[in-house]
């Protein structure tokens, strides 16, 4: 999610890879998900699937208006409906032991829990109606027919007054500056300025935010999707004034998250609160229209870069600024800058950010936050350049490849951005693209064009820990308190896992998606599998070694006195390293020492050393293909090719699927999506599957994800980057690019729509 | 959902007994059961005419007709191999609606009964002289750009997001309604009414009306060479259209001997173009005549917000459809029906320079 996660504790990682790992027994294959059959037969059990005994249901009623109070609700008539058990106001509401706004923790942002009348947002709650069935609960939310005092709302760039945030994203200064812009826009021989505009865009995960809530006393049991298990269980601790320890919560299966479960949110908080009001479990699903706005967005954007060049095509400077929005009440500030920082070289770079604030929910993490929108921008403007200097948009690129990250000047830790360029341009055919635009048509006579961006996200590490035990039957279990996604955890864990036990993936349990478990920080920032893969890889480390102190010491081992030499783990054996003719059976070494099983701790972090030293980000390099109808202006988007280097691959067919789907997200940013705001009364207008678009399977064209290997000895001992958010970046622009090299129409507002092609 | 009564009735006779006023007729259920849910609609109770016999047949008529039953699927009517050789732009049309689930449940008479997609008839909290007559309209002034370019009133600029019926009036359709006062019939050009001061009125259907039928006279096969559905939407399926047209031509020794148009997404109607058709009988169909022809076809055309350039492409997609009329109707149903693009995304990588 976040493009820098602040780490309270600076601990260094020891070295590298251990010898005992043989990548590739498990890591680097394309195992299926092991999750899949359960996925496809309805079996895995989502949060919103429990129905523990004496269960409720609860539906929130949200604002229609965007800014000012409650006045009234018909609670009567909404009591008066059968089935209807309660109705949840500010007025009943139980009292929290910590005011929702009173924030302070990293990641954790104000609430609208019912506990006063104001509205701050469309589609806040104001009030949750609890019934048996949820249809009666439905309809008893209807029956409330609020009247509110609104007050005037603005929901747009141009309605509010600017300001410069103190910072943006996660701790990020708002306005950093190497060099002399002005001198090198001044000295550039070519230059461009342009302002361009993305749309706000909400997250909606196929699972919308849900919560099934039981109370026993002070102890809390939830089903609720998270992906950040233990950030959730302080958060509800805090508020409710109990232990986090007394929070269990099930998370086995997201369906979805994309950043909007980072956090928890006001419906599943106003679940369990339902559940404590009425003395029974409660189940409460936010319905799709409320999609949107209490559970985050990615906030407009309006971009203005100016860029020059010299004659020979190189950047003398790049300024990059921002406007953007947070909510009235809380701070999120996308980004976009940031991306500038580290793709292109240039002696003088600026980014500055400016913002409004807006009558919406809070911004939030969302797919790529600051380097989805910034990407879009910079990856046009850069094209424009290009085309400014005459130059074919590659080779513009590659003459100003970044070997070092342009604002910290640091060498990267591998970057294999060279060969995504080549790879993806070869197999697209880049290399017959004539420079001019409007000068392709296909056999149908419609207008084609090719354009590309450069994708890349910084490569992060969190903190995490897990747990590796052996049992004496052979097998293995890995334990942490992961998230899966959809991005495949349930499947990439287990082979960390088997690979640094030294069994076959088979053979290893793992257990993932419960907050008993060893936290293991949050899915958020690409940076999961980095993260909690390293602390599995640890922890199964530390697993293997304390194995290997009981057999190498003990005179009845065929590897006593291996000590200095080392053990190989490999196929439930260990190996003498020196001499791998020498080995013995995981049981039989747990046998001989009476023990049923053997378990050890693992964790990651971040390297500090290595952070002061190098600059971490994935690369890649997206070609797109779009087809015009030259009257009537529809767009579809025909050929997709990315080229991806992102260090060690787990599994090349999940990581596959993450890139399709940041790439399919792309096409959507790029066509699609756009919440509508009505200006008069700030709602949003489209709040549905039928007009906030997304694109349809018939919309996503043949897509071609290439792997590019990568190795990285420097970002953890698994040489892991992210995957999960670097495929929107650089597509959008791609597609943008496209569309001008197809029609010569530069469209500076996303989504393109069609009217502007006309 | 409010509470309602439930009624399955075995007969026209019974549905039409059953009806009390703020009922409403229930068949395939995917636009009232949608507006149900968003508190829309709130009907006190709901007469289920699914199980019906006799409604559901494509019957084709001893005079070259073909009659429609009220509750055939949007899928069947469009995979009838009688309906899409003879009728090609209906077939197109059907397809380039909803989705290949909905068309599955939609039926013949629900889709000409289906509201509009204005986002402030969806919004409960907006102002809606359909919803509630005299209470305004918010949608002037609001977000506009898929409003109605045609026949709209200062009351309301919805559309009818029907596709299935624009080319249906260009056929000469007709809808064939019981009551409790027996049978009539209606044009289906006249079956939808414009909203002038009573936009609460979309069709002529009186009180405890349904329909049975919708009826293609014999001369809507005289267009089966030339016929066209063409709809300029936002992504490839599952969006109602921007702007479509049904274009249909009857060619004799090289000319227009007859032409038919209607448009979907400019009105609160399907929107036949009478004098437009008119002006191109006689003519060699080319450029020339579509340009016109097209003209002529939004002559009456105001915007009613921010959406002008509906006009200029409702313009454009008229001579579009057009030009692919006269080019032929094609051997089989295209794999992207009514769509700009001929073709599913494929591509050879191999492309000709202009």
């Amino acid at each position: 999610m976040p493009d820098t996660i602040p780490t309270a504790l600076p601990a260094a990682l020891p070295a590298l890879a251990p010898g005992h790992v043989r990548h590739g027994s498990s890591i680097g294959q394309p195992l299926t998900r092991r999750d899949g059959a359960l996925k496809v037969t309805g079996a895995a059990r989502f949060a919103a699937d429990n129905h523990p005994p004496g269960m409720l249901h609860a539906v929130m009623a949200v604002a229609s208006i965007a800014h000012g109070r409650v006045q009234s609700l018909d609670i009567a008539a909404a009591r008066a409906h059968p089935g209807v058990v309660e109705v949840m106001t500010s007025s009943n509401a139980p009292k929290l032991a910590r005011h929702p706004d009173q924030t302070g923790q990293p990641f954790t942002y104000k609430l609208d829990l019912l506990q006063d009348d104001r509205v701050r947002y469309a589609n806040q709650p104001i009030a949750v109606v609890i019934a048996e069935t949820l249809e009666a609960a439905t309809e008893g939310a209807l029956l409330l027919r609020p009247t509110y005092a609104a007050e005037p709302s603005s929901t747009s760039l141009d309605q509010a007054e600017r300001f410069v945030p103190d910072t943006v994203g996660v701790g990020s200064p708002p306005n950093e500056t190497s060099g002399d812009v002005a001198a090198g826009l001044a000295d550039a021989d070519s230059r461009i300025e342009a302002t361009y505009d993305t749309a706000p865009q909400y997250h909606n995960a196929m699972e919308p935010h849900a919560v099934v809530a039981r109370w026993d006393g002070d102890r809390l049991f939830l089903d609720t999707p998270s992906q950040g298990l233990s950030m959730a269980q302080a958060r509800i601790a805090g508020l409710f004034g109990i232990d986090a320890a007394d929070i269990h919560i099930e998370s086995p299966f997201l369906g979805g998250g994309f950043g909007s479960k980072g956090a928890v949110w006001a419906p599943q908080v106003l679940g369990i609160m339902a559940a404590r009001l009425v003395g029974r479990p409660v189940k409460l699903v936010t319905r799709r229209e409320q999609m949107f706005g209490p559970v985050g967005h990615r906030a407009p954007t309006r971009q203005t870069l100016r860029l020059g060049a010299d004659r020979d095509g190189h950047l003398t400077a790049v300024d990059h600024h921002t406007l953007t929005a947070s909510s009235t009440f809380d701070d999120f500030f996308e980004p976009s800058g940031r991306v500038s920082h580290t793709l292109y070289e240039t002696p003088n770079l600026r980014t500055t950010h400016e913002a409004v604030r807006l009558d919406t929910g809070t911004p939030f993490f969302m797919r790529a936050p600051g380097e989805a929108s910034g990407s879009a921008a910079l990856e046009s403007a850069v094209d424009e350049l290009a085309e400014a200097c005459g130059m074919d948009p590659l080779a513009f690129r590659i003459a100003n490849y970044a070997e070092q990250e342009p604002k910290s000047g640091k060498p990267f830790t591998s970057k294999k951005l060279r060969d995504c360029y080549a790879r993806g341009a070869e197999r697209f055919g880049w290399a017959s693209r004539p420079l001019q635009p409007r000068t392709l048509r296909d056999e149908a006579g419609l207008l084609v064009g090719w354009g590309m961006g450069t994708a890349s996200f910084p490569a992060l590490m969190m903190q995490a820990t897990a747990r590796a035990t052996l049992h004496a039957d052979g097998t293995g279990l890995i334990e942490l308190g992961a998230h899966d996604m959809g991005q495949g955890a349930w499947t990439a864990f287990a082979q960390i896992g088997a690979d640094g036990l030294g069994l076959d993936a088979a053979a290893v349990e793992l257990r993932i998606g419960n907050s008993a478990l060893p936290n293991a920080g949050m899915a958020g920032g690409s940076a999961h599998t980095a993260t909690a893969g390293s602390a599995i890889h640890d922890a199964a480390t530390a697993a293997i070694r304390a194995l290997a102190d009981l057999a190498t010491g003990d005179e009845r081992s065929a590897l006593f006195g291996a000590g200095n030499q080392g053990v190989v783990a490999r196929d439930g054996r260990l190996h003498r390293k020196d001499d791998e003719q020498r080995s013995e059976r995981y049981a039989d070494i747990l046998a001989r020492a009476g023990r049923a099983s053997l378990s050890a701790d693992g964790k990651a972090a971040p390297n500090a050393a290595n952070q002061a030293q190098y600059a971490a980000h994935a690369h890649g390099a997206v070609f797109a293909e779009v087809k015009i109808h030259p009257t009537l202006g529809q767009i579809r988007v025909t050929r997709l090719v990315g080229a991806f280097a992102a260090g060690a691959i787990i599994n090349p067919r999940l990581v596959t699927s993450q890139y399709y789907g940041g790439m399919i997200w792309g096409v959507s940013f790029a066509l699609h999506e756009h919440a509508l705001h009505d200006p008069r009364t700030g709602r949003v207008m489209n709040a549905n599957f039928a007009e906030y678009r997304v694109p349809v399977n018939a919309d996503i064209p043949d897509m071609e994800a290439i792997l590019v290997e990568e190795d990285d000895p420097y970002v953890n001992a698994l040489g892991v980057k992210g995957v999960g958010e670097i495929g929107i970046t650089g597509t959008v622009g791609a597609i943008a690019n496209a569309v001008w090299h197809a029609t010569g129409i530069r469209v500076r507002r996303l989504p393109i729509t069609l009217e502007r092609l006309l | 959902m409010n509470r309602f009564d439930y009624v399955r009735a075995a007969s026209v006779a019974e549905a039409v007994a059953a009806w009390v006023p703020g009922a409403s007729f229930l068949a395939g259920g995917t636009n009232l059961l949608d507006l149900m849910k968003g508190d829309i609609v709130r009907p006190s109770r709901l007469i289920d005419i699914t199980r019906i016999p006799g409604l559901d047949s494509i019957e084709p008529l001893a005079d070259g007709g073909l009659r429609i039953g009220a509750l055939v699927r949007n899928s069947d009517l469009a995979r009838d191999r009688h309906v899409s050789g003879t009728y090609p732009a209906l077939a197109e049309a059907l397809l380039s609606g909803a989705s290949g689930q909905l068309r599955n449940a939609a039926t013949t008479a629900g889709n000409a009964m289906q509201r509009t997609r204005c986002a402030y008839f969806y919004d409960p909290a907006s102002a809606c002289n359909k919803r509630d007559p005299g209470a305004g309209c918010d949608a002037r002034g609001g977000d506009t750009r898929l409003h109605a370019v045609l026949g709209w009133s200062a009351h309301c600029i919805a559309t009818n997001p029907s596709d299935f019926c624009v080319p249906l009036a260009a056929l000469d359709a007709v809808v064939e309604i019981a009551g409790r006062s027996g049978t009539r019939e209606v044009a289906l050009e006249a079956f939808h009414t414009l909203p002038g001061d009573h936009p609460e009125t979309e069709t002529v259907l009186e009180e405890g009306e349904m329909i049975l039928a919708v009826r293609l006279p014999p001369e809507a096969a005289g267009f089966a060479a030339h016929s066209r559905y063409l709809k300029v939407r936002e992504r490839t399926s599952y969006a109602f259209a921007v702007v479509s047209a049904a274009a249909s031509l009857r060619l004799a020794q090289g000319r227009i001997a007859e032409a038919r148009l209607a448009l979907g997404g400019v009105a609160a109607k399907p929107w036949r173009a009478r004098e437009a058709e008119r002006l191109l009988i006689g003519r060699l169909p080319d450029a020339a005549a579509w340009t016109e022809c097209a003209a002529a076809a939004l002559s009456g055309a105001h915007p009613s917000g921010d959406n002008d350039f509906k006009i200029d492409l409702a313009r454009r997609l008229v001579a579009t459809a057009f030009a692919r009329a006269a080019a032929g109707t094609p051997d089989r149903l295209p794999a992207l029906p009514a769509s700009p693009f001929a073709v599913p995304v494929v591509s050879s990588g191999v492309h000709a320079f202009a």
